[in-house]
């Protein structure tokens, strides 16, 4: 690599990383309440369920997509799994059970966009009012609660001291990037997004893969959906109302380019981590949740004013 | 005469390249200066900065002896600078008049436009041109030297004193050929001075008053036409003797490796029959929408076809996709390098090996050591000009881009390699080399399918030649028998 690409490709890398350590600094000067292990756990365990979906939607907008389904496929799966539990489904079923349902979502999505020929934003804005609606006549549009006690390991459990939802999704992390970075699927994820029509003249299967990356959108807004239904102890028809939009300015902070090809998957942690400590920081300074949304705007939008002007 | 522009120590450099060092050039008005040099010498950045769209680090430029800092496009064309890129700007969703007068429309004072005016005065532009194009069409229903016309039109609609045209000819037909000539010398008798950057020597000689060659980013020198020699110039632009202009290795023919029956796609092409043998160059020549483009990517399996059979090696392939077209030994250099065959965001390495992961990898895991041996090899082997395999691919000039495709084919170890103009927007010395390339192929025992728009191109490097007309095939021949006359006699439909 060439000096002038090697400092660009630094530059990109690092600054969503300055931009949280610069966050970090200030409230650590701000708060003493910041800095410690048990409010940085705090932020770890608040972050999880929208990283993983960021994962899902790293792969996708990688692709020069985008999935608009996740929220209600969050809504969905919890329901549908805290609604198994409740009728008396042993839990490891249950949590397959609802896995597959957001795997047979994110299969629906990528049907439509590479059977169909309808553009990810259309087919997933469609996908995402079914799956609500879904969620409405199954639950009968109220919370399901009642769950054994059990199933309340998963969002609120421990290993080692760690909360288990920061565990799957440092898990889910590490395995997306040995993916990206290592595999054939991968490499394609990225030729797809940067030119789609070369990349199937390279003989790749361009339909199986895209397929592949909504199917694993749909599995990892599933499992947010499960670890959430979990850590609130029962599952909301409403939930994750607006969840896309977190996810794809967890992408977008992390230095992911949305017309595809280029981004990378430790970007969108970093990106998920800003949106994660903002909050944080913003309820440990009693700044008002209304304020808080301000905030978050504006910082979504100045990075991504900075990115441009980088190039 | 005081020249119209000077341009002097013009100096750039971009992120790893020096693209240019101290260049200069210079230019009369009413002549046409051919700016000349190998893919990656700095013609395009030179023009470039001309036209505003790069800054220079270093020079100075003249207009009308007046020292003028041109900063932006708008800056460039209000000092009378047109250019006409390689690549059309026009609008395709558009009409003729509309994309003539875009950023720059008549409004009366209510600001709303006044179409009627617009409309004449681009017919009244047109008819200049001696083009009956009508104002009121839509972009996209014209004929890309039709569109070429349009591009001119608008460059004049700017006061233009300073013209440059960048490969203007690289889609026009013979006769949309001729008539943009006629053009070029119109509007050099009105005075203006044409800048005309070409890889077609014929065109050179028979166009230009003088020619300016850079090499490696630097200026050798500007001659007149007159007097020059074809084997001067090329010395000038690569600095050796190429001897001559196409190297061809005639090698041993093998057996058959590929053969086709009776391809059908209604509308592209009909029964089209032939066959290729390991170590033979099989030449397919045609008119533009001759269907050649259309018959390799139905071989390939990139478009569906009717009917018909494709045979490798005697064995009959069902070939439904890209993947299969590779899977049973075809490789397939498309015409247009930036929107089929690079990843223009992913690195030179990345690209070579992008058709043949498989061979690099286990149980889906990229092999990383095979996988840049073989990268590292190939970009020595067919000598790409790249600081090293992570360098973007979108950095390197035309020529090395084209090796870089080549590559990724070579990669997959194809039987048959079909080459859709492979020398399309290549330079002299990489044409060279790429004719190089394919002896070395042949000599190995692929056998190659070249499509080519250029008749000495396929006289000079094809063992047999296929001429196409209208879809079908309406001779074949074996080099010897050929002449361009006789090609050309079959492609537009005569006997």
């Amino acid at each position: 690599m060439s000096e002038q690409n090697k400092k660009n490709a630094i530059i990109r890398k690092m600054g969503p990383l300055l931009g949280l350590l610069l966050l970090g600094i200030v409230l650590t000067v701000l708060s003493d309440r910041f800095l410690t292990v048990n409010n940085l756990l705090n932020v770890a365990r608040q972050i999880s369920i929208n990283a993983i979906i960021s994962v899902g939607m790293t792969l996708v907008i990688l692709t020069g997509g985008i999935d608009l389904s996740v929220g209600s496929i969050v809504a969905l799966t919890g329901s549908i799994t805290a609604g198994l539990l409740v009728g008396g489904l042993g839990i490891m079923p249950a949590i397959l059970l609802g896995m597959i349902v957001g795997v047979l979502l994110g299969l629906f999505n990528g049907l439509l966009i590479t059977r169909a020929e309808i553009p990810p934003f259309i087919a997933t804005l469609g996908t995402m009012t079914v799956a609500r609606g879904l969620t409405l006549v199954y639950t009968d549009g109220r919370p399901i609660t009642g769950m054994e006690e059990a199933f309340r390991y998963l969002g609120g459990g421990y290993i080692a001291g760690i909360p288990v939802p920061v565990v799957i999704m440092i898990s889910i992390f590490a395995i997306a990037y040995l993916m990206l970075k290592k595999t054939r699927l991968g490499r394609y994820i990225y030729a797809i997004g940067g030119n789609e029509e070369a990349a199937r003249l390279s003989g790749i299967n361009t339909k199986k893969i895209l397929l592949s990356v909504y199917m694993l959108g749909g599995l990892l807004a599933g499992i947010s959906g499960i670890i959430m239904a979990s850590r609130l102890n029962s599952a909301q028809p409403t939930a994750g109302v607006s969840f896309e939009l977190d996810a794809i300015a967890a992408v977008v902070l992390g230095g992911t380019s949305l017309s595809g090809g280029v981004g990378t998957i430790g970007g969108t942690l970093i990106g998920a981590l800003i949106i994660g400590v903002l909050d944080n920081g913003l309820n440990l300074l009693n700044v008002s949740s209304f304020y808080q949304q301000i905030a978050k705007g504006l910082v979504i939008l100045l990075a991504v004013f900075l990115d441009k002007k980088r190039k | 005469m005081t020249p119209l522009l000077m341009m002097k120590g013009i100096t750039k450099s971009f992120p790893g390249v020096k693209a240019l060092q101290d260049v200069e050039f210079s230019l009369l008005p009413g002549e046409v200066h051919f700016l000349l040099g190998e893919n990656g010498a700095g013609k395009s950045t030179l023009m470039k900065i001309l036209s505003g769209v790069y800054a220079k680090d270093a020079g100075e430029t003249w207009i009308n002896d007046q020292l003028i800092d041109i900063d932006s496009p708008r800056t460039a064309s209000a000092h009378g600078i047109g250019i006409i890129h390689q690549e059309m700007n026009l609008v395709p969703e558009l009409t003729v008049w509309e994309n003539i007068y875009l950023g720059k429309e008549v409004t009366d004072r209510f600001g709303l436009i006044k179409a009627e005016t617009m409309k004449k005065q681009t017919a009244t532009l047109l008819i200049q041109l001696g083009s009956d194009i009508d104002p009121t069409a839509v972009i996209s229903s014209l004929s890309i030297g039709e569109q070429q016309m349009v591009e001119i039109a608008k460059a004049l609609s700017y006061e233009t004193k300073i013209l440059v045209m960048d490969e203007p000819t690289a889609a026009l037909t013979e006769r949309e050929t001729e008539k943009l000539f006629k053009i070029i010398r119109q509007l050099a008798s009105n005075g203006v001075g044409i800048v005309y950057i070409s890889h077609r020597m014929e065109e050179l000689f028979t166009l230009s008053n003088r020619v300016t060659v850079l090499r490696d980013g630097t200026y050798v020198g500007t001659v007149e036409t007159q007097g020059i020699t074809f084997n001067d110039l090329i010395q000038m632009m690569v600095g050796r003797d190429i001897t001559t202009r196409f190297p061809k290795e005639v090698a041993t023919v093998g057996p058959e490796v590929l053969r086709v029956e009776g391809l059908t796609s209604s509308g592209n092409f009909e029964d089209v029959s032939f066959s290729v043998h390991a170590g033979e160059v099989v030449g397919m020549a045609g008119l533009m929408g001759a269907g050649r483009t259309e018959i390799a990517r139905a071989i390939f399996g990139a478009d569906p076809m009717e009917q018909g059979a494709v045979f490798l090696d005697g064995q009959k392939c069902n070939i439904k996709s890209p993947g299969d077209g590779i899977r049973a030994g075809i490789g397939f250099i498309t015409e247009d390098r930036k929107h089929q065959g690079l990843i223009l965001a992913m690195s030179v390495g990345e690209n070579m090996s992008l058709a043949s992961l498989g061979y690099f990898s286990d149980k889906g895991f990229i092999n990383d050591q095979k996988e840049s041996g073989m990268i590292a090899d190939h970009i020595k082997r067919l000598k790409i000009r790249t600081p090293d395999a992570t360098q973007l691919v979108k950095n390197l000039s035309g020529g090395n881009q084209q090796k870089v495709v080549i590559g990724k084919w070579l990669a997959t170890y194809p039987k048959v390699l079909i080459m859709d103009e492979p020398t399309r927007g290549v330079d002299v010395g990489a044409k060279a080399e790429i004719y190089h390339i394919m002896n070395m192929l042949t000599a190995a025992g692929v056998g190659i399918l070249m499509i080519s728009s250029e008749l000495p191109e396929v006289l000079g490097m094809s063992d047999r030649i296929l001429v196409l007309h209208r879809g079908k095939i309406a001779a074949q021949m074996s080099v010897g028998d050929a002449t361009q006359e006789k090609i050309m006699g079959y492609a537009a439909g005569g006997e």
